[in-house]
C-alpha cells in the first residue's frame, strides 16, 4: 500500500493550490495596503491597521460564520456575486480563496509594512531628487529594499493558509477535489476513528510545517546583517 | 469515651456524605443533534431530583476520541449505536448500561416556506442548487440520507449537488443560511412542540432508511455515581420521553 491514498494526495494538491492562489492574490491586495499603512499620517491608519489584524484574534468560527452569511443568497456579497452571474461562493474553491485571503491578510500586510517602514524616507527622497517618479521610486527603490519582508510575508501567508481549518470547515461543504483540504481530511479520519490514516496525513503536514518554518528562520538572520 | 467534639465532627462528616448522596453531579457527553432536548431534560431533571448535570455537546466521533483519551465524562449519549458498542467492547463503558434513548427522524427541509411540498418530486426535478447532508462517513443522519437517495434511485443523479456538513448541526446551518436550497436534517432541529415551525419540510418515511438508533451508555468513571444512575433512570421515564417525542424523536 502506498504511504498516502489517492484521496489524500488529492487533498494535499488542493491545499497547495489554495495556498498558492491565496498568496498570489495577497501580494496584489496586501502590498498597497502595507505601503499605505507604512506611509500615511491619516487618522484612519489605526482603524485600518486594526481591521487588517482582526483575523489574528478572531476565532475562525466567527470569520467562517460571517463569510457564510455574507456570501449566502441573503448576504450582500452573495447578492453581488449572483447579480454578476458568478453564483454563490460557499462550497466552491473560489469561496475558500476569498475566505483564505481574509484569514491570512495580516500575515502578508504586517511583514511587508514593517519592511517598508524600515526603509525610511531617505532613500526615497534621494530617488526623488534624481527625478524618479513616485511609481518609479516604488518599484525600483522601495520594492527591492523590502524584498526580505516580501519573502517572509509570502512564506507566512502560504503556510498559514495550509494550516487553515475552521474557516474551510464552515464554508467548504467537504467536497472532494473542490473544498476538502488536508486539514479537513484529517479531521474526517479522526471523527471516523480511522486513526492510522489520520497519523499518516498529520505526519506529512507536521514535517511540511516544520520545513517551512525552518526556511523562514534560516532566512531571517541574513536580513539583520543587511 | 466519645467527646462532644468527636460527635460534632462525625455529625458534620455524615451530613457531608448524605449531602453528596442526595445531590451529586453528573458530567456527561451528548451528541450534537440532541442538544436542544437534552437542555430541556436537564432542566426538568435538576428541578425534580436536586442533582446537577454538566453536559458537553459535540459530534459523537470527537466525543468518542476524547473519552478514549481520558476525558472526564461519566456517560455518553451518542448519535449512533456503533460508538457506544465499541466503548462497551473496549471495557470503557459499564456492561449492561447501554440502551436506546431516542430514534431519530430525517426530514427534507428548506428555509424557504414554499420550497418543499412533495419531497421525492422535488429531488427528482433537480430544481435546487445544492442538497446538504451530514457526512455519511461520520454521522448516522448522513448515512440515512444516502440510504434514502439510494432507495429513491436518485443517488447518482444528485451526487454532484451534494454538500456535506461535518455534523447535523452544520448541515442544518448550510440550509438555514440559504447557501443550500434544501437538505436532509434531523426533525428535532426544525420541530418545536410537535410541528415544523420554520421553512418547509417533508418527513422522510422511516422505511427508506435504517432506523437512526441513538444509544446511551454509562462510562467507567460514572459507574458508582448516583447522579448518573438517576439521570439514566430519568431518561427512561415518561417525563423525559415526552420531551424527546416533542422534538420529533421516537422513544421506545
Amino acid at each position: 500500500m502506498p504511504f498516502l491514498s489517492a484521496t489524500d494526495l488529492e487533498a494535499i494538491a488542493l491545499t497547495l493550490r489554495l495556498a498558492a492562489v491565496t498568496t498570489l492574490i495577497l501580494y496584489v491586495v496586501g502590498t498597497p495596503i502595507a505601503w499605505w499603512l507604512s506611509r500615511t499620517r491619516s487618522r484612519w491608519k489605526g482603524p485600518v491597521g486594526a481591521v487588517v489584524a482582526l483575523p489574528l484574534v478572531l476565532p475562525p468560527s466567527v470569520l467562517g460564520f460571517y463569510l457564510l452569511v455574507t456570501m449566502g443568497p441573503n448576504g450582500p456579497v452573495g447578492w453581488l456575486t449572483q447579480t454578476l452571474g458568478i453564483g454563490l461562493l460557499p462550497f466552491t474553491f473560489w469561496g475558500l480563496v476569498v475566505g483564505s485571503v481574509f484569514y491570512s491578510l495580516p500575515f502578508m500586510v504586517q511583514p511587508v509594512q514593517n519592511a517598508f517602514e524600515a526603509i525610511g524616507e531617505r532613500p526615497l527622497e534621494a530617488a526623488a531628487t534624481l527625478r524618479a517618479s513616485p511609481l518609479d521610486r516604488f518599484f525600483t527603490v522601495a520594492l527591492p529594499l523590502a524584498l526580505p519582508g516580501f519573502v517572509t510575508a509570502g512564506i507566512l501567508s502560504f503556510a498559514h493558509t495550509v494550516g487553515e481549518f475552521g474557516v474551510v470547515l464552515m464554508i467548504g461543504g467537504n467536497i472532494p477535489g473542490e473544498t476538502r483540504v488536508a486539514s479537513v481530511q484529517i479531521y474526517d479520519y479522526v471523527e471516523a476513528l480511522e486513526y492510522a490514516d489520520a497519523h499518516r496525513l498529520s505526519a506529512v503536514l507536521l514535517v511540511f510545517s516544520f520545513l517551512v518554518l525552518l526556511m523562514l528562520y534560516a532566512w531571517r538572520p541574513d536580513r539583520g546583517t543587511r | 469515651m466519645t467527646s462532644p467534639r468527636q460527635i460534632i465532627t462525625a455529625g458534620i462528616l455524615a451530613a457531608a456524605c448524605v449531602g453528596n448522596a442526595a445531590a451529586g453531579e453528573a458530567q456527561i457527553a451528548v451528541a450534537a443533534n440532541f442538544t436542544a432536548p437534552m437542555k430541556a431534560i436537564i432542566e426538568l431533571f435538576e428541578a425534580d431530583t436536586g442533582h446537577t448535570v454538566r453536559a458537553s455537546y459535540g459530534s459523537t466521533g470527537k466525543l468518542y476520541a476524547q473519552i478514549k483519551n481520558g476525558a472526564p465524562f461519566e456517560a455518553l449519549l451518542a448519535a449512533d449505536q456503533r460508538r457506544p458498542e465499541l466503548l462497551e467492547e473496549e471495557g470503557v463503558a459499564v456492561d449492561g448500561s447501554r440502551f436506546t434513548y431516542a430514534i431519530g427522524s430525517l426530514v427534507l427541509w428548506s428555509a424557504d416556506a414554499d420550497k418543499v411540498q412533495d419531497g421525492p418530486a422535488l429531488l427528482e426535478s433537480g430544481d435546487f442548487n445544492k442538497l446538504s447532508i451530514a457526512n455519511p462517513k461520520l454521522a448516522p443522519y448522513g448515512e440515512a440520507s444516502l440510504e434514502t437517495l439510494e432507495a429513491l434511485d436518485l443517488k447518482a443523479a444528485i451526487e454532484p449537488k451534494l454538500v456535506m456538513g461535518e455534523n447535523i448541526a452544520q448541515t442544518y446551518q448550510f440550509v438555514d443560511t440559504g447557501n443550500a436550497d434544501i437538505g436532509f436534517v434531523a426533525l428535532s432541529q426544525v420541530m418545536e412542540g410537535g410541528a415544523i415551525t420554520r421553512g418547509s419540510g417533508c418527513i422522510v418515511p422511516a422505511g427508506l432508511h435504517e432506523p437512526i438508533r441513538q444509544d446511551a451508555v454509562i462510562l467507567a468513571r460514572g459507574e458508582d455515581d448516583t447522579a448518573v444512575a438517576a439521570l439514566f433512570e430519568y431518561l427512561r421515564g415518561e417525563k423525559a420521553r415526552g420531551v424527546i417525542r416533542g422534538f420529533g424523536y421516537l422513544a421506545e
